[in-house]
């Protein structure tokens, strides 16, 4: 297998609801990704993209195709993935699979969603999509709602009262408000800095026991990456960020998952993988962007991945174990919950993140000090889809 | 290779308040809902099977914020039902309040009937779901 780099990134605003049509939002980041690796559309041999929901969103199929056409790139195969929240991962890795292979040297990789433009009661059913609709749907079960249960299934399994587990909860919130309000691309950026335990517990409910501020948004938004062969990033920039470690794995229902709930095998699996492959430990990971749809999900993301042990996550929080400056940083963007979470685009936006920080190009205050490894985790349905990457400085 | 029970025999006798699982005639497990093959070892070598709709709520959730074309049910109460032979099922929890559904209901015993959930224009008919009831 031949070492691949990440040689550019770009990332649109994550928002909520706007105007920009998905096949724009996508040329922005891409254009700023490509050209930030000093090279051209034509250079691209083909473009992986995530996309969700997008025949809800605009009625748009295919949209792959489109984008590449609408960016310069003529005649490239162009492949759409659909994995729920990990779409944009499963781009990304696949991207990295091809050019590891040697079959192409510059792939463009990356995801796109107007979720918040299809307003809360659609966008409820569509991602309720993502759970099984013969077997789990009929009950009326919403994204929320599967986090919801996992989060009193926490509580039980571990014998951490509820009361202690929300105050917890809370402040992983309160830590994501506070990087994605200084992250200008964050959907949340300028707001909500000055969240309390009292502000999210008292938050609207939307699913017991998880209030508006245990919830990330619905956004919009696009994100891409051009990746490409060491020996063309070599030529391209002085500071490659290699892809080291990736893995994948899925699994089925909800229900089908009881023999390891709350832990996620299927991310357990993923991240061995990528550390496996990576020749890395989680101790070796300096920051961390992970996939806090809800606030529970941070604290289980957090143990599968080996960061803390089961049942003790939220205690990591609260001594700032899981901040800059702690153990591992998790989520200095802000996440899922503040940076927002487009959710096709998702993967590409925590490549964008982990990239920037190991080049050391963040806002000071969010910036990973001397961060020299980072790993991504994004997860999509009802924690059927997992994808987690490790990327290392390159110079 | 057919699948010994497919959705539309489970869903039609799910109305009849009768639960189908299958049976692995290699380990023995019992998988519900249907499925090709044996959700423990994945054998494709499966009797079908009655289940006993006896068992304990595993979780829960009260639904405050619906989805499209289903607004007018909230607040209901989604449950993990734990069945004596060991699969989980997914299904609602009625003759409670709703709003006061509390993490004391875990362990709770139930028992199950079912309702028709009509479908909208995305779900390919109609299906039907497990409601669940506390045991006294």
């Amino acid at each position: 297998m031949k070492k691949v780099a990440v040689v550019g990134v770009g990332q649109t605003k994550f928002s909520g609801p706007q105007d920009k049509t998905q096949v724009e939002l996508f040329a922005e980041a891409a254009t700023d990704a490509i050209e930030g690796s000093n090279l051209k559309p034509k250079d691209i041999k083909a473009l992986f993209l995530g996309n969700a929901l997008g025949d809800f969103e605009e009625g748009q199929g295919m949209v792959a195709s489109y984008a590449a056409e609408n960016i310069g790139c003529m005649y490239v195969p162009t492949n759409r993935y659909e994995g729920a929240c990990a779409s944009a991962s499963m781009a990304v890795r696949d991207a990295f699979m091809w050019v590891a292979s040697g079959y192409y040297d510059i792939v463009l990789a990356g995801g796109i969603e107007r979720a918040a433009t299809m307003g809360t009661g659609m966008a409820t059913r569509t991602f309720a999509m993502f759970s099984d609709s013969r077997y789990e749907f009929p009950s009326g079960i919403t994204f929320p709602g599967v986090f919801a249960m996992l989060t009193y299934l926490y509580s039980k399994t571990y014998n951490v009262p509820l009361d202690k587990l929300r105050e917890q909860m809370a402040k992983v919130s309160i830590q994501s408000y506070k990087h994605g309000s200084i992250n200008p691309r964050a959907q949340f950026f300028g707001k909500n800095a000055d969240m309390t335990v009292e502000k999210v517990l008292s938050s609207f409910m939307v699913c017991s026991p998880l209030t508006l501020h245990d919830c990330c948004p619905f956004s919009d938004g696009g994100a891409a990456v051009v990746l490409a062969s060491e020996e063309v990033a070599k030529k391209l920039t002085k500071k490659p960020v290699y892809i080291t470690g990736t893995g994948q794995s899925s699994c089925g229902p909800l229900i089908n998952q009881k023999d390891f709930l709350p832990r996620i095998r299927s991310r357990e699996i993923s991240s061995q993988q990528a550390y496996k492959m990576a020749g890395r430990k989680p101790q070796d990971i300096d920051l961390c962007e992970l996939h806090d749809c809800f606030s529970i999900a941070s604290l289980i993301a957090s143990e599968s991945l080996g960061f803390f042990e089961y049942g003790k996550s939220g205690e990591a929080w609260e001594k700032g174990d899981a901040d800059i400056g702690g153990k591992v940083a998790v989520n200095p963007s802000g996440g899922l919950k503040a940076k927002g979470h487009p959710i096709g685009a998702t993967g590409a936006g925590q490549v964008y993140e982990v990239a920037r920080q190991l080049r050391g190009e963040m806002e000071p205050d969010n910036q990973v000090p001397d961060a020299k490894i980072g790993m991504t985790d994004t997860l999509g349905g009802d924690c059927a889809t997992i994808v987690n990457m490790i990327l290392e400085r390159g110079w | 290779m057919e699948q010994k029970l497919y959705f539309k025999e489970y869903n039609e006798a799910l109305k009849q308040n009768k639960l189908l699982g299958l049976k692995c005639r290699a380990c023995g497990m019992i998988t519900v809902p249907p499925k090709m093959a044996c959700r423990q070892c994945g054998s494709p070598d499966m009797e079908v099977t009655e289940v006993k709709t006896d068992g304990k709520i595993v979780t829960f959730t009260t639904i405050f914020v619906g989805a499209e074309g289903r607004e007018s049910e909230v607040p209901y109460t989604v449950v993990i039902v734990e069945l004596e032979e060991g699969p989980w099922l997914m299904g609602n929890l009625e003759g409670i309040d709703p709003k006061a559904a509390s993490i004391e209901l875990i362990g709770k015993k139930v028992k199950m009937s079912t309702q028709v959930f009509p479908g909208d224009k995305y779900s390919a008919g109609e299906t039907v779901r497990p409601i669940f009831s506390l045991v006294n």
